[in-house]
């Protein structure tokens, strides 16, 4: 890069001035870096423990429900749960978590859940017992949803700040050094270049007389 | 800007049924064929979450990759009756290699 750049005052000021700016960058980013992954981490600790009740408590609800669906047949099964318990009461938002867009999911609980949509006269109580288990499950689902979906995108973002600071660290900061000093010798050299040949002519002007 | 979650649900018929009780949208769906274009329509009638179960999450971890950096919609995998796969475990795992550099669970 050395060969490129014109050893002068002016391009060594623009030079400062690059170096200043990356410098103040690489600190902020730094900063970010930090936040972000201390955040992530409370989030990923959460997703977790909520992935790990959701896959034991859902498996156990979907197996009991497979018995229920084997005990009743399909069609009567898909007759009972026609209409929902409910109709989700789900709000999406968005929040912003170090300028990073994160859904936010909130979960209304509407009037109590007790009451089953059909009928008992045809249906197992397998199926009830399934379906009371799998409306309790409703909350931490959504929260899975939210959370999980925040670490990916927060992972995301971390993975390019990173980058982004390693790239100011060890590329465009040791390089703009360089070029400053470069240029600083090069003008330093000029000036004794001047010096001496200014004594050099003194010299011959004196003989001369 | 809150507006109501549309959720969906894309697995195997018998394991997703039963979240019609939520209240969810719920897509039965036999192979992987056509899942990439049912997740795009979905994306475009603005859902928010898609859950979908493991056993076909596996065919297409191309496609969900795709929307990991989009803020919506979160797609979320589900273990189904025969209990879990370890995707969604794998997908915390990797997450965390990506953003620490080191699995540190």
């Amino acid at each position: 890069m050395c060969a490129q750049i014109k050893p002068t005052r002016m391009e060594l000021t623009r030079l400062k001035g690059r170096l200043q700016t990356a410098e103040r960058g690489h600190k902020l980013l730094k900063d970010k870096r930090d936040e972000m992954v201390r955040r992530f981490m409370i989030y990923i600790k959460k997703n977790k423990a909520l992935r790990d009740e959701i896959e034991d408590k859902l498996t156990e609800a979907l197996q009991q429900f497979s018995v229920a669906e084997s005990r009743m047949g399909e069609d009567l099964i898909t007759e009972a749960l026609l209409c929902p318990v409910k109709s989700t009461n789900v709000t999406v938002d968005k929040a912003n978590i170090m300028s990073v867009d994160v859904p936010k999911l909130k979960y209304e609980e509407s009037e109590k859940t007790t009451q089953l949509p059909y009928g008992f006269s045809f249906t197992s109580g397998e199926l009830d017992q399934s379906v009371l288990d799998i409306a309790e499950l409703m909350p931490l689902l959504i929260e899975l949803a939210e959370v999980e979906k925040t670490c990916n995108l927060l992972a995301d973002e971390i993975e390019k700040t990173r980058r982004r600071v390693n790239a100011l660290e060890h590329v465009m900061i040791p390089e703009t050094k360089k070029d400053i000093k470069y240029i600083m010798m090069r003008l330093e050299e000029n000036e004794r270049g001047t010096t001496t040949r200014l004594m050099k002519v003194k010299d011959m002007m004196l003989k001369n007389e | 800007m809150s507006r109501k979650a549309k959720i969906a649900v894309i697995g195997d018929n018998n394991s997703v049924m039963i979240f019609k009780v939520l209240g969810f949208y719920v897509f039965p769906i036999e192979e992987c064929a056509d899942i990439g274009k049912q997740i795009k329509e979905l994306e475009h009638n603005k859902f928010s979450v898609i859950y979908i179960t493991e056993n076909i999450a596996a065919g297409i971890e191309s496609i969900i990759d795709e929307y990991k950096d989009k803020s919506f919609p979160a797609i979320i995998p589900i273990p189904n009756k025969n209990g879990s796969l370890g995707i969604g475990k794998k997908g915390i795992k990797k997450n965390v290699e990506k953003a620490v550099g080191a699995d540190i669970f």
